[in-house]
C-alpha cells in the first residue's frame, strides 16, 4: 500500500501488455460510436444508444453476414475528451469505422482524427457548417443535416405565412447565433427584438415579461435541452401561449416532451422527421423502439438508426469488410438503404438532401402529447454551404 | 420604458432573489457556523426537488407531497452529515471541497440511476396556476408570488430562531467556541447534525419550489450553486441577514440587467454593438458586482462572526 | 529519504519507457492518454505552487489553459505557425493575465480569494463564448501544430510525448527550486502564519503576487501544449469545472508536496478512463472514491510514499 504509485504504474504497464491486440483473432465489424452518456445531456445519448442497439437487433447483429460490435464512448460534452475517446477507439480497440457525436465542437475536433487515421466517420447529429462547406471530406458522411437547415425551414414557413413582428430569443453561444442567422436567411419580415440569454440560464421570467410588453405577433426561439424545458414551461405558466404563438427549433422534441406534457401543447417546431412520419422504415423503427424501450424515440435516435443502416449497406457492398476505405466511401455514396426519411439522396458535400416539415405538439399518442407533422415546408432542401465544398463525384 | 414594466421586472428580481436566499441561507449557516464548505448543497436542492415530485405522484396531493419531500431531504441531509461529513469539520477547507465534490458526483449518478437522465415532468396544482393583479395593469403568476411569500416568511423565522431562541444561541455559541460549549455539557455533535439537517431542508425547500418552474434533472443543483456562492460572499459569510440582502441584490441586479441592459446600452452605443455586448455583459454582471463589493468591503456586507 | 527517491526515479524511468512499451504491445493509444495526463500534471504542478505551498486557493486556474491555448490558436488562425513565438506569447500573455487578476485578488483572503478568482475565470469564459471570430464556443481547430524550425515535430506522437515529459520534469524542478529558495520560504511562511511573517518584516503580498504570476505562466504553457495535443481549442478550456478538476488533482495528490500534482493527475484521469470504459455510471464509483481518499489519505496520495515529510 505504501508504494501505491509504483503499484499503479506497474499494474497499468502490465495491463497494457496483457491486452494484446485481439483484432487479428476473428473477423468482426467494429463500430465506434461516440455520444454523451453522462450529465444532463445524457438523455440524448440514451436515445442514440438505444436506437443503435435497435438497429443491431433489426440487422440480427450482423452486417453483410459478419458479426458486428458497437463500442460506445462518452465525450462528456468536451472536445478533448471526445478526441481521447476517438483515439482510444481507433488505436486501442481498432474500430473499422466511427459514428455518432451530438455536439458541433466535439465533431470538429474528432473528424480530423478519424480521417487522419484513414477511417470513415458517419456523423449522426452535429452538422457543423464548415463540414458542409469548406472542410468537407470524402471520409465524412452525415445522416442528419446541416445545423442551419432547420431554422431556415422555420424562417421560410413564417415568411410564407406573412407573419410580421416576431420576437427572437436564443442562448448566447455559437449554436444560438447560428440558429438565428439561419432563420433570418429565409425570414425577411420585421423582427421586433433579438434577445440572447445566458447559457444555462434557468429563469426566464424577466425575458418573458419583456416579450409580453412588446406584444409581438409570434415568437421564434431556440432552447435546447434543460433550457428548453424551463423556457417552454415558464412561457406556458405566463399564459402567453394563446396570445403569442411559439415557434421553435430543437426546443421541443421527444427528449423534452415527457417533462413538458401539456405545457408544450400548441408549440410549433421545424424538423426533417417526426415519429408520425409516413415512411415504412420509419414506422418500423418507431414501433419497434416503443415496444422495446417503452418510450418514443427522438430525431437523434432516428439519425443514429439511419447511420447504422448506412454502414450496413456499405459493408454488404464490400463483401463484409470495411478495410478498404476508398471502397467504403464509394459504397456509402450509393446510399443503398431504406432511410427513415424515405428515398435518400446525397448532396455533393455528403449531407442529405431532404424535406423539412412544420410540426405541432398535439394531444394524443401513447405519451399523451406528441409531435405531428402539419405540412411540408421544404422539398429536397439543400444546405447553404455546399457550394464551398470542392468535392466532385 | 414604462413604469409598470419596471415594476414587474423588479418583482421578478425579488422572486429570483428569494429562491437564491433559500439556498444561500442553508449554505451560509453551514459555512459560517460549522466552518464547512459544502459543495454538495446543490445536491440537496436536487434531492428536495426529486423527492417532492415522487411524493406528489405517490400521494396525489401537492401539500402532502411537499411535506414528505421536505422531511425526506432533512433525513437525507442528516444521514450525509453523520456518514460522510463528521470528520471533515476539522479538516482543511480544500479537503472539504474535494470530499463534497465526490458527494456531488455520487448524488448526480444515484438520481440518474433511479430516475433516469431525462428531465422530470412537473406541474403546478390547478389552484396555483392563476394570476393575481398586484397593481392594475400588471398580472403576476400566483405561484411566483407564493415563492416570494414563503421566502420572506422563512427568512423571518430563521432570524427569529437564530437571534431569539435558545437553539439559536447554542448555534452561535458553538460557532465561536465549539470545545467550550461541549465542555458546558451541550451535545455539539447532535447540534451540528441538526443544524446541517435544517440547512439541507432549506436547500430542499428551494429545490421543491424550483421544481415546477425549472427543469428537474440530474445536475440541476450545480447550475445554481455558483450564483449562491456569489450571494453569500456579497452578503457576508455566516450572516442570515447578509444572505437575504445579498440574494435580493443579486436577484435584482441579474434580472434587471438581463431585461434592461441591452436597451439601455443601445442609447449610448450603436444597436449592433449593444446586441453583441449586452448579453455578454449581462452574464458577467453579478460577478462584476461581487468584485466591486469585495473591493470596497472584503468581508461582505454583513459580518456575522466576531472572531 | 532514499526509498522515496528510488521510487520516484523508478516512476520517471517507467514514464520514459512508455512509448517503447506501448509500441511493443501494439497499444499506441497509451502514448496519447499519458500525454494528456502529463499536460494536466503540469497544470496541477503550477497550481500546487500557489495552492499547496502558498495557500492561495485559485479557482480560476483554468483561465490560463484558455489563454495559452488561444494564444497558439489565434496565431495559427492568422497563419503564424512559429512555435517559439506562439509559446512565448502563451506564457507571456498568461503571465500578464495572472498579473492583472492577481493584483486585485491577492489582496483578499480565504473564500473571497476563491470567489474572485472564480469570477474572473467566469468572465473570461463568457467572453470566449461571445467572440465569434475565433469560433465562439464551437471553438477552433488547430490545423497546423506549432512548428519549431525542424527541431521537433509535434505531429510525431513519440517526440511530442518526450517533449511533454521533459517539460513536466522541468516544471517540477522549477517549482522545487522556487519553493526551497528564500522566495519560497517567505511564501510558505505566509501560508502557515501570516501575522508572524509580517512581524519579521516580510510583506507577503509581493511574494504571493510573483508566485501567482509564475504559476499562471506555467499553466499557460500547459494550455499551449493542450491545444497542440487536442488540435482544438474551445472556451471550455476555461470553464470553472476545469479549474475544479485541476484543484482536485492537487488536493488528491497531496498539497504542498513535489510528487503530489503528478500523482493526482494520474490517479484522477486514469481512474476516470478505466471506470468510463467499464460502466456509464462511473461517477457513482468515482464520487465515493474521492470522499474515501479525503477521509483516509490525510496528506493525499503523496502521503503514502515512504519518507513523506513536507517538501521533497
Amino acid at each position: 500500500m505504501r508504494t501505491l504509485v509504483r503499484m499503479l504504474a506497474a499494474v497499468f504497464a502490465a495491463a497494457s501488455l496483457a491486452i494484446a491486440p485481439l483484432a487479428a483473432a476473428q473477423q468482426k465489424i467494429k463500430i465506434g460510436f461516440i455520444t454523451t452518456l453522462t450529465g444532463p445531456a445524457g438523455i440524448i445519448g440514451k436515445h442514440m444508444k438505444d436506437s443503435v442497439e435497435l438497429a443491431l437487433d433489426h440487422l440480427g447483429n450482423k452486417m453483410g453476414g459478419v458479426p458486428v460490435e458497437v463500442i460506445f464512448g462518452d465525450d462528456q460534452f468536451k472536445p478533448d475528451v471526445g478526441v481521447q475517446v476517438a483515439e482510444e477507439m481507433l488505436k486501442k480497440q481498432q474500430v473499422d469505422i466511427m459514428s455518432g457525436i451530438i455536439w458541433s465542437n466535439v465533431m470538429m475536433a474528432v473528424v480530423p482524427v478519424v480521417t487522419g487515421a484513414g477511417k470513415v466517420m458517419v456523423g449522426t447529429n452535429a452538422g457543423a457548417s464548415p463540414l458542409a462547406g469548406k472542410a468537407c471530406h470524402p471520409q465524412f458522411f452525415s445522416t442528419s443535416w446541416n445545423n442551419d437547415q432547420t431554422p431556415e425551414a422555420m424562417g421560410k414557413f413564417l415568411q410564407d405565412q406573412g407573419v410580421n413582428d416576431i420576437y427572437v430569443m436564443a442562448p448566447n453561444y455559437q449554436a444560438g447565433k447560428d440558429m438565428v442567422a439561419g432563420f433570418k436567411r429565409y425570414y425577411k419580415g420585421r423582427i421586433v427584438e433579438e434577445v440572447f440569454t445566458t447559457m444555462g440560464q434557468q429563469d426566464y421570467q424577466a425575458e418573458i415579461t419583456q416579450l409580453r410588453a412588446k406584444s409581438p405577433k409570434a415568437a421564434f426561439v431556440f432552447y435546447p435541452g434543460g433550457m428548453g424545458v424551463q423556457f417552454v414551461r415558464q412561457y406556458f405558466q405566463a399564459g402567453l401561449r394563446e396570445r403569442i404563438p411559439l415557434y421553435s427549433v430543437f426546443t421541443v422534441d421527444e427528449t423534452t416532451l415527457p417533462a413538458l406534457k401539456e405545457a408544450a401543447l400548441g408549440q410549433y417546431e421545424a424538423k426533417f422527421w417526426s415519429p408520425d412520419m409516413n415512411v415504412p422504415a420509419s414506422k418500423r423503427f418507431v414501433a419497434d423502439f416503443r415496444k422495446k424501450y417503452g418510450y418514443t424515440p427522438a430525431f437523434y435516435g432516428a439519425q443514429s438508426y439511419d447511420g447504422m443502416m448506412l454502414i450496413d449497406s456499405a459493408v454488404r457492398m464490400n463483401k463484409g469488410s470495411l478495410a478498404d476505405t476508398k471502397a467504403v466511401v464509394a459504397a456509402m455514396r450509393k446510399a443503398n438503404y431504406d432511410s427513415i426519411r424515405g428515398p435518400f439522396k446525397w448532396n455533393v458535400n455528403q449531407f442529405p438532401i431532404q424535406d423539412f416539415f412544420l410540426l405541432r405538439a398535439e394531444k394524443g399518442g401513447p405519451d399523451g402529447v406528441q409531435m405531428k407533422i402539419q405540412k411540408k415546408v421544404f422539398n429536397d432542401h439543400k444546405d447553404s454551404y455546399y457550394q464551398d465544398c470542392k468535392m466532385a463525384w | 420604458m414604462n413604469l409598470i414594466l419596471v415594476f414587474e421586472q423588479m418583482l421578478n428580481g425579488v422572486q429570483f432573489g428569494v429562491m437564491l436566499f433559500l439556498m444561500a441561507a442553508g449554505l451560509t449557516l453551514v459555512f459560517g457556523i460549522m466552518n464547512l464548505v459544502n459543495l454538495a448543497h446543490g445536491s440537496l436542492y436536487m434531492v428536495g426537488a426529486y423527492l417532492t415530485v415522487a411524493a406528489v405522484q405517490w400521494t396525489g396531493s401537492y401539500p402532502l407531497g411537499v411535506l414528505l419531500g421536505l422531511l425526506g431531504t432533512l433525513v437525507v441531509g442528516m444521514l450525509v452529515e453523520v456518514i460522510a461529513l463528521r470528520t471533515l469539520y476539522e479538516r482543511d477547507h480544500l479537503d472539504q471541497v474535494l470530499a463534497t465534490f465526490g458527494l456531488i458526483l455520487f448524488f448526480n449518478e444515484l438520481i440518474a440511476i433511479i430516475w433516469g437522465r431525462a428531465a422530470l415532468y412537473t406541474s403546478l396544482p390547478t389552484y396555483l396556476q392563476g394570476f393575481i393583479e398586484i397593481i392594475p395593469g400588471s398580472i403576476y403568476p400566483v405561484y411566483r408570488a407564493l415563492v416570494i411569500g414563503v421566502g420572506l416568511v422563512v427568512g423571518a423565522v430563521l432570524w427569529y430562531v437564530v437571534a431569539r431562541t435558545r437553539l439559536g444561541m447554542l448555534i452561535r455559541a458553538g460557532a465561536s467556541n465549539r470545545t467550550m460549549v461541549a465542555a458546558l455539557g451541550v451535545n455539539i455533535r447532535l447540534l451540528y447534525t441538526v443544524v446541517f439537517g435544517f440547512g439541507a431542508a432549506l436547500a430542499g425547500l428551494a429545490g421543491l419550489m424550483a421544481g415546477p418552474i425549472y427543469a428537474v434533472q440530474p445536475g440541476m443543483g450545480e447550475l445554481i450553486l455558483i450564483q449562491v456562492f456569489v450571494v453569500i460572499v456579497i452578503g457576508g459569510i455566516g450572516s442570515i441577514r447578509g444572505a437575504l440582502v445579498g440574494a435580493l441584490i443579486v436577484g435584482m441586479v441579474d434580472t434587471l440587467g438581463r431585461a434592461f441592459l441591452r436597451p439601455l446600452l443601445a442609447h449610448f452605443i450603436s444597436p449592433p454593438a449593444a446586441e453583441a455586448a449586452g448579453p455578454a455583459l449581462a452574464s458577467m454582471l453579478i460577478y462584476l458586482l461581487m468584485a466591486l463589493v469585495l473591493a470596497v468591503r472584503p468581508e461582505g456586507l454583513f459580518q456575522a462572526k466576531s472572531g | 529519504m532514499r526509498a522515496r527517491t528510488l521510487i520516484l526515479a523508478t516512476c520517471v524511468l517507467l514514464l520514459a519507457a512508455v512509448p517503447a512499451l506501448a509500441t511493443l504491445a501494439g497499444q499506441p493509444f497509451y502514448i496519447d492518454l499519458l500525454r494528456r495526463v502529463m499536460i494536466f500534471a503540469i497544470a496541477a504542478a503550477s497550481l500546487n505552487l500557489i495552492l499547496g505551498y502558498g495557500g492561495l486557493v485559485s479557482f480560476g486556474h483554468a483561465a490560463y489553459l484558455g489563454v495559452g491555448g488561444y494564444a497558439v490558436g489565434i496565431f495559427a488562425f492568422y497563419g503564424v505557425h512559429n512555435g517559439w513565438l506562439q509559446w512565448a506569447v502563451a506564457i507571456g500573455a498568461s503571465a500578464l493575465v495572472a498579473l492583472a487578476i492577481g493584483a486585485i485578488s491577492v489582496r483578499t483572503r480565504g473564500i473571497h480569494f476563491i470567489m474572485i478568482t472564480l469570477a474572473f475565470t467566469q468572465m473570461l469564459y463568457f467572453l470566449g463564448i461571445s467572440v465569434e471570430e475565433y469560433g465562439g464556443d464551437d471553438g477552433m481547430r488547430l490545423k497546423v501544430k506549432s512548428q519549431f524550425s525542424g527541431l521537433i515535430d509535434l505531429d510525431d506522437p513519440t517526440a511530442f510525448y518526450y517533449l511533454i515529459l521533459v517539460l513536466l520534469l522541468g516544471t517540477l524542478y522549477l517549482v522545487h527550486r522556487l519553493v526551497n529558495s528564500r522566495f519560497g520560504m517567505v511564501l510558505r511562511a505566509a501560508k502557515s502564519n501570516e501575522a508572524r511573517s509580517r512581524a519579521i518584516g516580510f510583506s507577503p503580498y509581493p511574494y504571493q503576487l510573483v508566485a501567482f504570476v509564475i504559476s499562471g505562466a506555467i499553466c499557460g504553457l500547459a494550455g499551449a501544449l493542450l491545444a497542440n495535443h487536442t488540435a482544438y481549442i474551445t472556451p471550455g478550456f476555461m470553464e470553472w469545472t476545469r479549474s475544479g478538476e485541476i484543484m482536485f488533482m492537487v488536493i488528491l495528490g497531496g498539497m504542498g508536496t513535489a510528487p503530489g500534482p503528478v500523482l493526482g493527475a494520474f490517479a484522477l484521469l486514469i481512474v476516470e478512463d478505466l471506470l468510463a470504459g467499464w460502466t456509464q455510471h462511473w461517477q457513482i464509483i468515482l464520487g465515493p472514491l474521492l470522499v474515501l481518499s479525503v477521509l483516509f489519505f490525510r496528506r493525499g496520495l503523496a502521503g503514502l510514499l515512504p519518507g513523506g515529510r513536507k517538501g521533497g
